[in-house]
């Protein structure tokens, strides 16, 4: 639902129907909305079987990269004799991105019954939830209803009596966005400096502990529970646009916008209506002028773009960007882009673990340039030395956090060139004044 | 040391290190603490994963991770203090110096820095007297930083004081938001 707003028509809460239901955080409340439903179905499944539903469903990866979760899990060897893990991302860092928050915050059950299922699934005895350590009320919740959980035998040495040990534990973050990328995250939660890893060896063969290892992001482990429940075909009918996207989706909207919030809506809708109905479109007087659709990772989008958009995966690729974590950040005519951008890279540079140079040294050079370009202070070759870092930032590192920097430039200045040299030439940006309401 | 051996971005207050080492110190994990750590480690096959949990202990009973800390958390892990704090320093959440009581972090990556995060740390600045970003207030009460996305942006400008999150903070609310603190 578009929390913290009332539930728009033309949105489908699956996964965000109990929002501001403070009942439904309980075990008795979440009980009495069908919770733990679907972990009791599970369990009484064969695991092969459970990795199949979501195969089928058509589920994929809703942490940024989309990919298959069925596929991931079906990576997951039985019988191989090692012990396996399971880890949920809850860094949730990408900025724009607040949509896991709130779930766990508002349906902290419904996460530790997805890490189970999942961890039944791929034959874990445990599985660690990774939240940032900002997430001071998401972290009270969680580790309320993980307790609740164990109190009540849902989880623990013998899992609703199933016989299964299903271990579930918190795990709080101390502050670095770069431990959202998965062997970073495995990295951190052994005690360790929160480095990416080298790729291969992948998770599935080698994670966390050295032990095949599947990661999942929050919203993706919650909507297995609905997907066990109502079948594959039920989600996949769920779609608006093509096979390959199916289910619904939160995205949590803000910036410059009447109605920021986090909205679930069906794969392949219109991002149109989604700004303007559902979202309440500009700020009196402004208008919309750019989107960041997935968090600030993502390619920058012109409104002609956004505006032709379906919301799926291959629909935000198709106007020039990714549907990435779902964070839509909206810019509106008031903002000057370029230092937008320069505040962006700023963000990388300063999340970069520097072990690769191109990062390190890319991100830290490409703030400083914008940053004098956005003073006024720029030259004409300042724009080419940033294409030029940008191409040597991009495919060339251990992780993609080096890409994501390069990404909102390149992107700006190809959509926004013309505001990159009003600066240079020095006519200053003028929002406009009209008033805010 | 020297600060312009450290790279003096922000000024430690090595008064307070001295003090400290000076000072006899207290182990912190005794009694329920050091119980609290042992089912901790229960959780991980390794000593080492708990090292995280082991360092939030410290803060919170501490308020900052001193080198002795870190020694201290070491010695319980089975690592070198040196391991210790080349973790501690990747992460930006632990102290390594005391800070105000009141520890105000704003954040002003651009979702918040479009909706007027800049005025909310200016109106900080201005309220509690630190003037200056990383600067403890004269009485030891205020902090203020900015910080990279909270994570809670459509709530913007997300403000962190200690373990409490707020949202919405607009330059308007800062004086109430201080006068409630104690
Ligand atoms: C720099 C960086 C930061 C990331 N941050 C997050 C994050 O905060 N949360 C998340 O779920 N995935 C994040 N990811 C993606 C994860 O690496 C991983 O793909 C994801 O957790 C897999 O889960 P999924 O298949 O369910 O999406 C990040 C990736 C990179 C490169
Ligand atoms: S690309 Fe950047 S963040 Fe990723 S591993 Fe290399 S230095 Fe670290
Ligand atoms: S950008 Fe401020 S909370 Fe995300």
């Amino acid at each position: 639902m578009g929390f913290p707003h009332q539930s728009h028509s033309r949105e489908t809460t699956v996964l965000s129907k109990y929002f501001g239901d403070a009942d439904a955080r309980t075990l008795a409340g979440w009980k009495k909305r069908g919770g733990y439903k679907a972990l009791e179905k599970a369990l009484d499944m064969q695991p092969a079987d459970i990795v199949n539903v979501v195969k089928e469903s058509g589920l994929r990866g809703r942490g940024g990269a989309g990919f298959p979760t069925g596929l991931k899990w079906s990576f997951m060897k039985p019988g191989d004799g090692k012990p396996h893990y399971l880890c949920c991302n809850a860094d949730e860092s990408e900025p724009g991105t607040f949509k896991d928050r709130e779930l766990m915050r508002w349906t902290p059950h419904a996460l530790v019954e997805g890490c189970a299922i999942a961890a039944y699934a791929i034959g874990a005895e445990t599985a660690y939830i990774y939240i940032r350590g900002e997430f001071t009320e998401p972290l009270y919740w969680m580790e309320k209803a993980v307790k609740e959980a164990y109190d009540a035998r849902i989880i623990g040495k013998n899992a609703m009596g199933s016989g299964k040990r299903i271990d579930v534990y918190v795990h709080k973050g101390a502050g670095a966005y770069i431990c959202g990328e998965e062997t970073a995250l495995m990295e951190s939660l052994e005690g360790r400096r929160g480095n990416p890893r080298i790729k291969p060896p992948f998770p599935a063969v080698s994670g966390v502990f050295g032990m095949p290892t599947t990661i999942n992001n929050v919203e993706t482990l919650i909507a297995a529970a609905p997907i066990l429940l109502n079948g594959a075909d039920w989600y996949k009918k769920m779609s608006l646009s093509n096979p390959k996207s199916t289910g619904t989706k939160l995205y949590s909207v803000c910036g410059n916008i009447q109605r920021p919030g986090t909205y679930e809506v069906v794969m392949g809708f219109p991002f149109k209506e989604f700004l303007y109905d559902l979202c309440g479109g500009p700020l009196h007087g402004r208008k919309f002028k750019a989107v960041i659709p997935g968090g600030a990772s993502v390619p920058i989008q012109n409104m002609e773009e956004a505006e032709a958009t379906l919301m799926d995966y291959e629909g935000f690729v198709a106007q020039g960007s990714m549907l990435g974590s779902g964070g839509v950040i909206v810019i509106d005519d008031a903002q000057p882009m370029v230092t937008v951008i320069a505040r962006i890279a700023r963000f990388f540079a300063h999340e970069s673990c520097a072990q690769c140079t191109q990062c390190r040294e890319g991100t830290a050079w490409t703030t400083k340039i914008l940053e004098r370009i956005r003073d006024g202070e720029g030259t004409m070759e300042d724009l080419d030395t940033l294409l030029d870092i940008a191409e040597q930032m991009t495919g060339k590192t251990i992780c993609v956090l080096s890409d994501s920097c390069a990404v909102p430039v390149v992107s700006g200045i190809k959509k926004f060139r013309g505001e990159f040299e009003a600066l240079i030439q020095g006519r200053r940006f003028h929002p406009v004044t009209a008033a805010v309401a | 040391m020297t600060a312009e051996l450290v790279g003096g971005l922000e000024p430690p207050d090595y008064a307070s290190h001295d003090r400290a080492a000076r000072e006899q110190y207290d182990p912190v994990f005794t009694g329920d603490v050091k119980r609290e750590l042992d089912e901790l480690l229960t959780r991980y096959p390794t000593k080492m994963a708990a090292l995280l949990p082991a360092l939030w202990i410290v803060q919170r009973v501490r308020g900052w991770v001193s080198d002795q800390g870190m020694a201290e958390v070491a010695g319980q892990l089975d690592l070198t203090p040196a391991y210790v704090k080349g973790v501690v320093t990747f992460y930006t959440m632990y102290h390594q110096h005391p800070v105000g009581k009141y520890f105000i972090q704003v954040c002003t990556t651009s979702p918040c820095g479009i909706c007027g995060a800049e005025d909310v740390v200016k109106a900080f600045l201005r309220h509690t007297n630190t003037g200056e970003l990383g600067i403890t207030s004269p009485e030891g009460r205020f902090t203020v930083i900015e910080v990279e996305c909270l994570g809670a942006c459509g709530f913007a400008t997300p403000v962190m004081i200690n373990e409490e999150f707020i949202e919405s903070v607009t330059p308007d609310k800062v004086p109430d938001l201080l006068a409630r603190l104690t």
